[in-house]
């Protein structure tokens, strides 16, 4: 027998199958996220060379990886949008956005805190830093257009194009210590191995972790809004109650 | 290493808890934004309910 795969692409049935997994996503990002922070905090040993100050990476990586992830599956969502026509795609697109713009956002602030006491300074025109704050930008942008827009579908359009188009940023940022000879540094867990402890290796695998179930549970909650938003003339969401 | 020590970070107290008290605002202000957008989203829905009701 063949699974239905469409019948979760329906913003009807999906809305209910969304609000089921929420916790299943929120609770173990919450109980993760205190893990974590323990391993970060407590088990990790200081660093010779940054002191304390390194514990940041805990936070700083995961939420830059975060920003890159989120923004392939938001254009992801908005090219199956464009293509198929398929209105939760676009409403998933739109429900990403914010959230990426955040981790975006809380990668750039928290290297520009490691930055100061490390580099000397809160930022450099480097092109790690300067590709990431584009995809902030990328971001904002997505949002904005899709707010300046009054028609739904026109607006998922116009942002989807967007959305696919830059893109090609992301590349940009992950190769971009490789590429150029940039001021920050290439990532420090390689395939081939590392040279890290591996508490600080658990710390932040843990906290990446914890990131993607928190991202998946606030996206799907902002879907749900979108979709009685959106669905707000149809029969099913009048029957919809608290 | 006692509490004191714990929050001083040697130092690095701005730069440490910098970091991650913003990243938690930002989680509890997303976590409270998305909440408010729900109970907009539902009592508009309650308003065209009514005003259909009236018909």
């Amino acid at each position: 027998m063949a699974i239905n795969w469409f019948k979760y692409s329906a913003p009807s049935t999906f809305y209910g199958l969304a609000g089921k997994l929420i916790p299943w996503f929120a609770w173990p990002a919450a109980i993760l996220f205190g893990i974590g922070f323990y391993i970060g905090f407590f088990v990790a040993p200081t660093d010779a060379v940054q002191s304390e100050a390194y514990r940041i990476i805990f936070i700083h990586v995961p939420a830059s990886i975060l920003s890159m992830f989120i923004y392939l599956i938001m254009a992801g969502y908005a090219a199956l949008g464009l293509i198929f026509k398929t209105r939760l795609s676009a409403m998933m697109a739109s429900a990403l956005a914010p959230t990426g713009a955040l981790f975006a956002f809380i990668s750039l602030w928290t290297g520009a805190l490691w930055g100061k006491p490390m580099w000397g300074a809160w930022w450099v025109w480097d092109a790690r830093l300067t590709s990431e704050l584009i995809l902030l930008f990328l971001y904002l942008g997505f949002i904005a257009l899709q707010a300046s827009i009054e028609d739904p579908r026109r607006a998922d359009r116009a942002s989807a194009l967007l959305a696919i188009i830059g893109s090609v940023n992301v590349p940009i940022i992950y190769y971009s210590v490789q590429w150029w000879n940039t001021l920050h540094q290439g990532s420090t867990i390689k395939f081939s191995g590392t040279s890290m402890h591996v508490a600080m290796q658990q710390s932040m695998f843990i906290m990446l972790v914890a990131c993607w179930l928190y991202a998946i549970a606030i996206a799907l909650a902002r879907v749900r809004s979108i979709i009685l938003e959106r669905e707000s003339n149809t029969q099913w969401v009048k029957e919809v109650r608290e | 290493m006692n509490w004191s020590e714990f929050f001083a970070m040697n130092g690095y107290a701005f730069y440490v808890w910098g970091s991650y008290g913003l990243t938690l605002l930002v989680f509890l202000s997303e976590i409270a934004t998305v909440r408010h957008r729900r109970k907009l989203a539902l009592r508009q829905l309650r308003l065209i309910n009514e005003s259909g009701d009236a018909e």
